[in-house]
Order: structure tokens, then sequence, then C-alpha cells
């Protein structure tokens, strides 16, 4: 059996290997064999350590490396064949333009894959759809978008089994077609099983976020080749809040289910409580990388992406700021409003996470994982002078 | 006035106003290149040899003093000063906290250099980085810099420094001047007047690539020749290697290289070997390649390996031409076909049996051919095959203004009391000829530091003078 999987994986690898190479990722190949020749970045990420174990770069290694490299910009800035050098060598812009290819190239359902080419307009139609879907559902449902006091009962306005419904529907449609593209994305190349040294190395490294911080400890890039652990704070924040959020869900669930304990609970229980710390952090976490994104230098990254990336910030911010409002105002007579746009910008979320922006934690993590595994792995090479 | 006036925007240039500044002076640094293209060669560097006497940071082992002075004067043939020698070598046993300070990065030596870890600290990011951590740094401590600023000459009197003139015509005073300005490799008349013309007429200089900047013109060097300044070195004296002939005209920089010469054979435009290719180990070896194909006919060189050789040497920045057979290798570099055949023919049937290894010196060596190769001598008789076309390629130039331990610049025998010297401007005074990785980045920040230093006490003294 595992000598069919390895003959399977040749197989692949053989077909990949002949495969022919979109624009952007002979570019990134044509970037690689400079890099290869001059290797002066190895010590700020693990993109160019993995490099090295390569000579020669087909569609799968690039794929690969594209969603190793967390768009840091030290190797831009440190660059001596950087433009307006001849050969304008500009990996994290590279990379980065290979990286949305790949992830509309491994999004599942095929076809919406094409969702990633006008991606801003994906979120917003996904939002508009979601802010009217839950408005007409209040109006449906209750008459009006206001209560009479006293409020605070979500679930008088849209029943506790409609939310789970329609959330819990969504929700395992997007993890379906995550799990679906990481896993292409990781059977296009699969570096063999993981140890448990080599899961624990790459989840660390995805939750501390190991390749913001330079190499150095002082951080990436943003507007100049000065470092900044800013990008790494800010997106801690996002992320561990996003996280308390999902905490908070779950959290309340199993004292509906469990406990018995319906909704709604005060301030200071605990699903409140994760979920203020989660807004919190939802909220000046995204602040903080927009901020970042509209002062970043010129030839970082791709300009082509910035709808996506600005949208899905902007989508995180208004997940964050009406989830606060949401608690703020709950026992007045706006919370039916309030929670209608609550819900249709979180639906939004969810509707998109394979989709946007956000399905870079999936490939950027599986990368890691890949890198964890090939790096304790003997090189293939044998370069006369290691 | 200002109090010092750096000419220079690279490595010891960048090293001197920073001292200056931390002593107290007002600096400005005038950079000929635009902010892109600032740095001059050490953009291009990686690494900074370091005595030590026992395991420090990313240097195992260690590497004192009297070693790293032999290893100066085997590469030198003796063409050093060894009392300037030696204080380059225990400045750089002590250098890098300070360089640190400022913002350099330091990292265990590079995959493909474990020959260097021993002795030389790699700059994380190499040499760019290192300039942008000090261009930081310098800016940060109130050192005044412009680019696209050259200097076109000095007004000197008496071997004192008065004052720089710009391309733009202005005229800055400062009470000193501290000169890093780089060598003339970037000259191309220069460098086609330096190594002549040879026997078959040619004009070999009109060849070369220049691995570094195109901003060392040797503007300075020349105008303070002409000023009567005490000069070292021989201008048809230069580091030169072989590089990839595809290489870009300036700053190919490191990736040009290829590392490929000792595993095969080199031939030249005629198809004829002219060179022992297994002499010794590749990093011993490579940079007297320039010189040698820079010998042969239309300065061009053609190294020749077999699929045998491939992953197993850092691989190249331009993928070679590559070939089924080795006929159609020669047709596809335009090399003529039946001499082609002989040589290598002649090569592969000359190849005596042994063991290869090319991480020591095998026995793999050829009989009775000239010029013989020595190791690693294999047939060249596995598809595909693959050739690269190698220029010389010009690192940079060994003539200098004459100094002292002070790093001042001299006029006959004389030191000036306020204009000094540091980097590739100087550094024939401890590299004569030859080259081994990383001194000179050991020699451009000891006496850049030096220099600063000299050029701030001697700015002070006269600012505390004029003041009483």
């Amino acid at each position: 059996m595992q000598q069919l999987d390895a003959l399977a994986r040749e197989a692949v690898a053989l077909a990949d290997a002949q495969a022919p190479l979109s624009a952007a990722e002979a570019e990134v190949d044509r970037q690689m064999q400079v890099c290869n020749a001059c290797r002066y970045c190895e010590g700020f990420c693990a993109v160019f350590p993995a490099m090295t174990r390569r000579l020669s770069f087909a569609k799968a290694d690039v794929h690969y490396l594209a969603n190793l490299c967390h768009n840091c910009g030290a190797c831009l800035h440190a660059c001596q064949y950087a433009p307006p050098h001849e050969f304008a060598v500009n990996v994290p812009r590279a990379m980065a333009e290979v990286r949305v290819q790949t992830y509309a190239e491994f999004a599942w359902p095929p076809a919406l894959g094409a969702l990633y080419r006008r991606n801003g307009a994906t979120l917003a139609l996904a939002t508009g759809l979601g802010l009217a879907l839950f408005l007409m559902l209040a109006l449906v449902l209750q008459g009006s978008l206001f209560a009479q006091p006293p409020a605070g009962n979500f679930y008088a306005v849209f029943p506790h089994n409609l939310i789970v419904a329609l959330f819990g529907a969504v929700f395992v449609f997007a993890l379906v077609a995550l799990a679906i593209g990481a896993s292409r994305f990781w059977r296009q190349a699969a570096p063999g099983p993981a140890s448990r040294a080599a899961a624990a190395e790459a989840t660390f490294d995805a939750l501390r976020l190991k390749y913001l911080d330079g190499g150095h400890g002082e951080g990436c890039n943003d507007a100049d080749d000065r470092f900044t652990l800013w990008r790494r704070r800010f997106h801690h924040l996002t992320f561990y809040g996003f996280l308390l959020c999902f905490a908070a869900t779950g959290v309340a669930t199993l004292y509906h289910y469990v406990l018995r304990l319906p909704a709604p609970y005060p301030v200071t229980a605990l699903p409140v409580l994760l979920g203020i710390a989660g807004g919190l952090g939802l909220l000046a976490g995204p602040a903080g990388l927009l901020w970042l994104n509209l002062g970043r230098h010129p030839l970082h990254g791709d300009p082509a992406q910035a709808a996506m990336d600005r949208g899905f910030i902007a989508l995180l911010l208004f997940n964050s700021i009406t989830g606060l409002a949401l608690l703020a105002w709950r026992d007045s007579v706006a919370m039916p409003l309030l929670l209608a746009v609550h819900l249709g910008f979180v639906m939004a979320l969810f509707a998109t996470m394979p989709y946007g922006k956000f399905a870079h934690a999936i490939y950027r993590a599986a990368a890691l994982l890949k890198w964890a595994i090939e790096r304790r792995q003997p090189s293939t090479l044998r370069l006369k002078e290691d | 006035m200002i109090d010092v006036l750096v000419i220079g925007g690279g490595n010891a240039a960048l090293c001197a106003a920073l001292m200056a500044r931390e002593a107290g002076a007002t600096v400005l640094l005038l950079e000929a290149a635009p902010r892109d293209w600032r740095g001059g060669n050490s953009q291009h560097t990686r690494n900074l040899r370091c005595m030590h006497e026992a395991p420090q940071d990313v240097l195992v082992d260690a590497y004192p003093e009297e070693e790293f002075w032999q290893d100066l004067l085997k590469v030198t043939g003796g063409a050093t000063d060894e009392r300037l020698a030696r204080l380059v070598i225990r400045a750089s046993s002590n250098c890098r906290d300070w360089m640190r300070r400022h913002g350099v990065h330091f990292q265990p030596s590079l995959s493909g250099t474990l020959h260097l870890a021993r002795t030389n600290a790699f700059f994380m990011g190499g040499g760019k980085a290192l300039v942008n951590a000090y261009y930081r740094s310098a800016e940060a401590l109130g050192v005044q810099v412009r680019y696209d600023a050259p200097v076109t000459g000095l007004e000197l009197e008496g071997g004192r420094f008065v004052a720089a003139r710009l391309g733009n015509g202005e005229r800055l005073q400062a009470r000193a001047c501290v000169l890093a300005a780089g060598g003339f490799e970037s000259n191309r008349e220069w460098l086609r007047e330096a190594w002549g013309r040879n026997e078959r007429g040619e004009w070999p200089a009109d060849n070369f690539l220049i691995r570094g900047t195109r901003f060392n013109q040797g503007v300075l060097l020349k105008d303070m020749m002409d000023a009567g300044a005490d000069i070292i070195g021989d201008p048809s004296q230069s580091h030169c290697v072989a590089i990839d002939a595809r290489a870009p005209l300036y700053d190919g920089g490191i990736c040009t290289r290829v590392d490929c010469v000792s595993l095969g054979v080199m031939v030249n435009r005629e198809a004829v070997r002219f060179y022992d290719e297994g002499e010794d180990f590749w990093p011993k070896r490579y940079a007297i390649w320039g010189r040698l194909v820079a010998q042969q006919p239309g300065q061009i060189g053609y190294c020749l390996i077999d699929s045998k050789a491939i992953g197993r040497f850092m691989p190249p920045v331009f993928p070679g031409e590559h070939a089924p057979t080795l006929p159609e290798l020669a047709r596809r570099l335009g090399l003529p076909e039946a001499a082609f055949m002989k040589t290598l023919g002649e090569f592969n049937a000359a190849c005596v049996p042994g063991s290869f290894d090319h991480t020591v010196l095998d026995d793999c060596r050829t009989q009775g051919l000239a010029p013989a190769k020595s190791h690693w001598a294999r047939p060249i008789d596995t598809p595909p095959f693959f050739g690269y076309a190698l220029r010389p390629g010009i690192t940079f130039t060994y003539l200098g203004l004459k100094t002292n331990q002070h790093a001042a610049v001299h006029f006959g025998g004389v030191p000036s009391v306020n204009l000094f010297v540091a980097g590739e401007m100087m550094a024939g005074n401890v590299l004569g000829q030859g080259y081994t990785a990383g001194v000179g980045m050991s020699i451009g920040t000891a006496f850049g530091r030096i220099a600063g230093s000299q050029a701030a006490a001697a700015a002070l003294k006269e600012r505390a003078h004029a003041a009483a």
C-alpha cells in the first residue's frame, strides 16, 4: 500500500514536473534561479532554505514556495538584484502573484475559484446578500426591525434553530471546501508523513507567526527597510481575536445544549467575556493591519490584490464593530436591527472563507507543515562545498 | 561649516560617518549614486573575515591573529604592510558589537559556504542589508546624507583638505574629509588603458564585465594622483574571476559565478584546454580563472561538464547550453567541432580511473596530458552535456592611496592633518594582490572607523582652535 502511495506520488510529481508554468509561476522560477545562485537571504525565513533543496522549480515547487512566503518584505529590501537592477528580483511580489492563483486553482467547487479574480466584488456581493437576508428575515419573522423593551433575547428575533441551521450549513460547507483545497495542495507534492516533531513545529511556527520576526526578532518590513513587529502584533490580535469570538460561540453552544442555559447571558458570563475580548482583538487587529497595509512599500506584494486584502480586513472589522455594537445596545429597541446587521456580516465572512483572503491561513499552515517535514529529510543534492 | 565630509556611500564611508558622528562631529555624507543604487560594492558583499580566539556567536572554533595573518601573507604573496594588516586583523575581532549596535545582524555561514563557517561572519541578508542598517543608524544619529552627489575633485592647500567640488558646481567646505569612494573598476577607459593591447591586437579590458557598482569611476583616485598624493599598487591588477558571459555589464554580483570548473574541463574559443582545472579546491582557485580567461583569445572560456556533475555545485544563475551529444554541444556553443572533439577525446582517454570524491583532493587525474587535470578528472561521457561561456569579471582594483595606521592620505611621505582614506581606495596597503573571502569588508570596517575617528578629532581640534 505504501509502495502504491509512493508510486502514485511519483506519477503525480512526474506529471507536474512537465506541466507548463503560468506566467506568474514562470516568473517565480526565474527569480528562484537568481536567488539560488545568491542565497544571501537564507536567514530570513523558510522560503530560501526550502529553495536550496532544489535545482529547478516545477509547478508544485512554485506553489509550495509561494504559500510558504509570508510577504514580510525582508528579502526585497536586502536584495542586490531588486529593481531597478535588470534582474528585477522581487520575491514577495512574485510569490504573491502565484499565491492568489493557487487559491483559485485549489478552490472547491472549482468553478468558484473564479471569485478570486474580482475578490472585492465578491466580498461586496456576499456582504450585500448577507445583510439583505437577515434584514428581510427579521422583517418577515417579526414585522419590524425594532423591538419592544425589554429586549435582549436574540432568539425572539431569529429562532435558535434557524440560526444554527443557517450558520451550521454555511460553516460546514466552508470547512469542506477549504479541506478539499488543502488536500489538493498537499497531494500536489506530498512530502511524506509528518512526524510528531514536524507537526508540533509547524503548529508552533504558524501560531506565533515565526516568519514575521525577520529571522532576527526585530520584525518584518512595512513602509521601508526598517523592521517592525507591528504587523505580527496586529495579526496576532486579529487571529486570536477571531479564535476568541469562535470560542465564545462554542461555549455558548455548550451552555445551550449541555447546561441547558439559553441566551441571553449576562456580561460577566463566559461566552460574553470571550466575545468582548475577541471582539476587541478583532477591532484593533484589523484596524492596525489596514493602517499598515495602506502605508506598505509600493513594491511589496501584488497591488492587484489590494481589494482582496483590504476587503477581507474590512469584513473582519465590520464583524467586530457590529458585534460590539450589538452587545452595547442589546437591550435597546434597535437590537433586532443590530442583530440582523451583525449576522449579515458574519454570514458574508463565513460564506467567503474559501473564496477570499481567509484561505491564506489554510495554505500557509499546510506549506509550513510541508517545510517542517521536508527539512527533516536528507537533501538529495551533494553540492561540493557542503 | 560642516566638521567632517565623507565622500562615498559604501561600508567604509558609513563606518567613518558613524564614528565621526559618535565622536560629536557634524557629518555630511556624499553618495555619488542615487538612493536605489547606494552602497557601492558593499551591497554585493556577504561577510566579514574575523579573528577570534574561541567560538563566538555565529563563528565556530577559533581563528587566531597569527593564522589570519599567515592567510593574508599567502594570498598577497607578501604584497602587504604587516603593521596595517595586523591592525585590521585585531580590529576584526572586536568590531562586531559596534556593528550590531548600528543594526547589523549576523548569521551562520550560508549553505554551500561551510568552508567559511570558522573564519567569516555572514551578514543576515547580505551586504545591502548591512548598508541599509548603517544608513538608518546614520540618519537617526543626525548624519546628513546626500544622494546623486558625485564629487569631481578636491581643493587642497599644502596637503590639507579645504573643500570638495561637486558635479553640479557646488563647493563644499569642511574641517576634515574622509575619502571612501571606491576603486576605478567601473571606468572602462581606465581599465582599457591599464590592461593595454595584447599580442593579438585586442584590448582585453573591452571584454571584461564588472561584478560590482557602476559608480566606481575612480574620479577621486585620479584627482588625488594628479594632486600628488602617494599611491600604492599596480593599476593593471584587479580581483578578477571568470563569470557567466551573459552577466550584466555591471552589478552582476555573486550570482554570476559558475562553480563547476573543477568538475569538468575549460576550453578557449579554439576548443583548446589551457589550465589545470583540478589544481586545488575551487574556493582556493576561483580567483585565478578571471585572469586566465582574460589571456585567451576573445577573452572567453567555456566550461564543459556532463550530467555526472549536476547537483554537485552551486546552481548558476543562467541555465547552461545543453545537448545530448558532444558535437551538438560544440555547435550550440559555437565552438569548432573537430578541435572540440579532439580535445575532449584526448582528455577522456587520459583520465586515470580513481575513486571520485569532490570533498577531498582525490586520485582522479589525467596521465600524459598537457595541461594536466590533477584531481576530479572523469571522462566527459554521460549525456546530457552542459556548457557555460565565461568572461573575466572584475570585482575590484588594487590601486589606491598610501596610508598609515591613522588612515591619513600622504603627500610626499607626509601625512595630511585632515584628509583621510578608507575602503577600496586604500585596501591595496593591506591587500596588494590576491584575495581571501571577507577581507575587503574587514579592511573597510577597520579603516572606515579609524578614518572617521581621526577626521572627527582633526575637525574638533580645529573648531576648538578657531574658538580660542
